[in-house]
């Protein structure tokens, strides 16, 4: 059972207790630090709690059987995200290095575990940021009454409406046209648009500054980011609760359907969403852990940050759904009142006629007796339920469905301030965990030379990340930042963690690390982590990442498209990617989860040839 | 005789009603919507209201047609519905019989849509004409866009803080140049962050970090 793979020459690669005593006492080593415990704690809140925190989770949970979802959440929360959580914390805190040190550490043939998690961190900062400079964009639109995205513009001879915004809604203009100017495929670039170059512009110059420093300065500003979303969250969920029928969308979101978890995927789904939602496989934070004093409980914290996070989502998913509730039954009420009025003026009747509660009846009474008329007029079906499900993940809540909300607020501006602010400060923490997963690595692996101040080393990083940002200003950026999600941001983390669990329990040793952690905090891990940690966990993390290669084989590779032309306009056509982006996903997925087996072979070949050259 | 007086009488009647009739070709369908707009303080449609109504539109007409002295009698309605719908005819005042164009009440209606929709206070929905369809205000677009006055303030404040941040540990090192030819003792007063922070102080190198990475 105690399977332990040999592995010569640990200890000369990492610090002995008595170092770590030593380096405690004196304070030595140019090795940043916390300032106090709570700016660690807000740090790591920050790196978990992110935008998919409010626009993915309250989706899974309603799609997935409402309240009953919650259960294979917090299961798979405690089996999966915890153990995980306390592994990272723990390997960093004991071997004081980020992600590419500590693998480097334990056996210099799974450095690749930590290139591996420095490009995925890359990939997915590059379109996190653009998220962030799309809701900058957003953000800098909200100053002015009314909000731009109430109105559409008129066309060239001043009779009429844009026909795109006439055919869509002003918000789905709003963000297709005015903001991403999108084209009708990911092949036609369509060049450059200016203000989302403006906006990257901002969003890489605000992380810059506000991690210039590396910690001392994020540590600083994480106090707002952090903080900041919670307070905003309460004020949207009492105005939330105040609004004409949020108690509706609440209802909605949590009728349990307990039939939903015999259905696999609701498990698959739960594991993915816990997995990205402590930002496991990163690398930030073993980095962040590393900075901490070796005697710090890592224990209490994973166990106080696992409980955050989940509490949190639920936090976030009863916001979400106030104000998705009060949107819904908003275009309920106003589709009936349509009705009515094309009902009261086609057959002339007195005004308040037809009522909203006697609608069903008149409708049926007039369709009997017309039945030649009735057809004829433009009378939509109101479809609640179809109304509170539509279009509520992803950008599309944010930019859309909220936007949209916000708009029949009284005091829409100082709202959509409010919103747009709050996924800032959660987009910016999640942020300065991703900067410091890449920043780290780069100058463990000298990419970037030690020599050069924090300063030095944080501006480069953006600045080259802004350069290679501009593929998302262009004009089918939007496509692009799909492509970055789906592909970047899945498979390689699974793959990586999976690689990070068997490298700690089986190549590090388990029982090394159990008394590195009794060295720690004082006690040995529970039979709950010791169980989790060898079989649980691994387990979960290698099914959900073999169910999702094989979903993803068999599905044809197809994204949405905003095509004004196409017979479904305005919901979104489904178009077939062209042939040249299986080699663009296999850079964005294929080469971060090849870089483990890749760099060890790279290495034995190396040594290989260096015995050689020494033999001769 | 009597019959023939009679007869002649009931078609010239018959003829003066014909102008006004649901789908006259020079004449509009108005639709009145005053619960949508008014709820709670909405007033009855009533004699009175459709006499306020002929002589508004007698007033476009005036406003428009300058020198023609339209009246109350010029404007003929009819077919009116309890959804408060009706149709009318504008007679010239020249020539009772004949009716004026339908371009032309068109646009004296659009002349004075405002006035009219005020009369009755409502707006261009409530207050509809059918076949008039009303000029659509502009979308309001500020000289400026005030979301470039935003992103100057904030690019201001990065900006600003980016220069603190790089001159001010110029600064300090500056202040402590002059310190150290009073003092041998050194300050550590930047952050632990920056580069090699040197203490006094045996630091035995044989601990460093670098030591401790196998070469690749």
């Amino acid at each position: 059972m105690r399977l332990v793979l040999p592995n010569p020459g640990l200890d000369l690669r990492i610090p002995s207790y008595e170092d770590l005593e030593r380096m405690e006492k004196e304070e030595a080593g140019d090795r940043p630090k916390w300032d106090n415990k709570a700016q660690y704690i807000l740090t790591c809140v920050g790196f978990c709690i992110g935008i998919g925190n409010v626009w993915r989770f309250p989706y899974l949970c309603q799609s997935h059987g409402g309240g009953a979802f919650l259960i294979p959440y917090l299961i798979l929360l405690v089996l999966e995200g915890m153990p995980l959580l306390l592994l990272e914390f723990a390997i960093g805190q004991r071997l004081r290095k980020g992600s590419v040190g500590v693998w480097r550490a334990i056996n210099p043939y799974l450095t690749g575990i930590g290139i591996a998690s420095m490009l995925v961190s890359l990939l997915i900062g590059l379109y996190y940021n653009t998220l962030i400079a799309w809701i900058m964009w957003y953000l800098f639109n909200s100053f002015q009454s009314p909000l731009p995205w109430t109105q559409c513009p008129l066309n060239d001879n001043g009779t009429g409406y844009v026909s795109e915004c006439q055919r869509s809604s002003t918000v789905d203009y709003y963000f297709y046209r005015v903001t991403l100017n999108s084209t009708t495929s990911i092949a036609d670039s369509g060049g450059i648009h200016w203000p989302i170059v403006v906006c990257l512009l901002a969003a890489w110059t605000v992380i810059g500054i506000c991690y210039i420093r590396g910690i001392s300065t994020s540590g600083k500003a994480v106090y707002v980011t952090a903080i900041l979303p919670y307070i905003v969250l309460g004020i949207f969920l009492i105005r939330g609760l105040t609004l004409k029928g949020s108690l509706s969308g609440i209802k909605f979101l949590f009728t349990p359907d307990v039939d939903e978890l015999m259905n696999p995927t609701t498990w698959l789904d739960a594991g993915a969403q816990v997995f990205y939602a402590f930002s496991l496989a990163w690398g930030g934070l073993i980095s962040f852990s590393s900075y901490n004093p070796v005697h710090n409980n890592c224990m209490q914290d994973a166990v106080i940050l696992s409980a955050i996070t989940g509490l949190t989502s639920i936090y976030a998913a009863t916001v979400t759904y106030t104000i998705i509730g009060f949107r819904a039954t908003e275009k309920y009420d106003n589709c009936i009142s349509d009705n009515i009025m094309t009902l009261s003026n086609a057959f002339d009747l007195p005004e308040d006629g037809i009522t909203t509660s006697n609608y069903e009846a008149a409708f049926n009474h007039l369709n009997s007796s017309y039945p030649n008329i009735v057809p004829g007029l433009d009378i939509k079906t109101c479809d609640m339920q179809k109304l509170l499900s539509e279009g509520v993940e992803g950008t599309g809540l944010a930019f859309i469905v909220f936007t949209e909300a916000i708009t029949k607020m009284p005091g829409s501006p100082i709202w959509s301030v409010l919103f747009f602010v709050m996924l800032l400060c959660l987009g910016l923490s999640t942020l300065f965990g991703n900067i410091e997963g890449v920043v780290v690595p780069l100058k463990d692996l000298n990419i970037l030379p030690k020599k050069w101040p924090q300063e030095a080393l944080t501006g480069v990083t953006c600045v080259v990340a802004f350069i290679i940002c501009l593929l998302f200003a262009q004009n089918s950026g939007i496509y692009w930042v799909t492509l970055f999600d789906t592909f970047a941001g899945s498979v390689p983390l699974l793959t990586i963690g999976l690689f990070e669990m068997i490298a700690v329990v089986y190549i590090y040793g388990i029982d090394r690390f159990n008394e590195d952690l009794e060295f720690m905090i004082g006690h040995k891990p529970s039979i709950f982590w010791q169980v989790t940690w060898r079989f649980i966990s691994p387990l979960i993390v290698l099914v959900i990442l073999v169910f999702y290669l094989v979903t993803q084989a068999q599905k044809e590779l197809t994204y949405l498209v905003w095509d004004p032309n196409s017979v479904k306009f305005p919901s979104m056509a489904s178009v077939a990617y062209p042939p040249w982006i299986n080699a663009v996903i296999f850079i964005l997925a294929g080469i971060p989860s090849l870089a483990v087996p890749g760099y060890a072979l790279s290495r034995l070949k190396r040594i290989r040839t260096c015995q050689k050259t020494s033999a001769k | 005789m009597l019959e023939k007086i009679l007869i002649l009488l009931c078609l010239s009647s018959a003829l003066a009603e014909q102008p006004c009739k649901p789908d006259a070709s020079d004449g509009y369908k108005v639709r009145l919507s005053i619960k949508t707009a008014l709820g709670d303080e909405a007033y009855v449609w009533n004699e009175n209201e459709m006499f306020l109504f002929r002589a508004t539109l007698a007033f476009a007409m005036r406003s428009h047609l300058n020198g023609q002295e339209f009246d109350v009698s010029n404007i003929i309605v009819c077919d009116e519905t309890p959804r408060v719908t009706f149709w009318f005819v504008v007679t010239s005042p020249l020539n009772t019989s004949g009716l004026v164009d339908k371009g032309v009440v068109e646009e004296a209606i659009r002349m004075s849509r405002n006035r009219i929709n005020s009369a009755f206070l409502l707006t261009d929905k409530t207050l509809e004409f059918i076949g008039i369809t009303p000029t659509l205000t502009a979308p309001v677009n500020p000289d400026t866009p005030p979301w470039l006055i935003v992103f100057g303030v904030v690019m201001g404040a990065v900006g600003a803080g980016i220069i603190v941040v790089l001159v001010s540990p110029l600064v300090l090192k500056k202040r402590k140049k002059n310190e150290e030819t009073d003092e041998d003792e050194e300050e550590t007063g930047v952050k632990a962050v920056e580069n090699g922070s040197t203490r006094e102080g045996v630091y035995n190198m044989s601990f460093s970090d670098d030591e401790r990475l196998t070469q690749m």
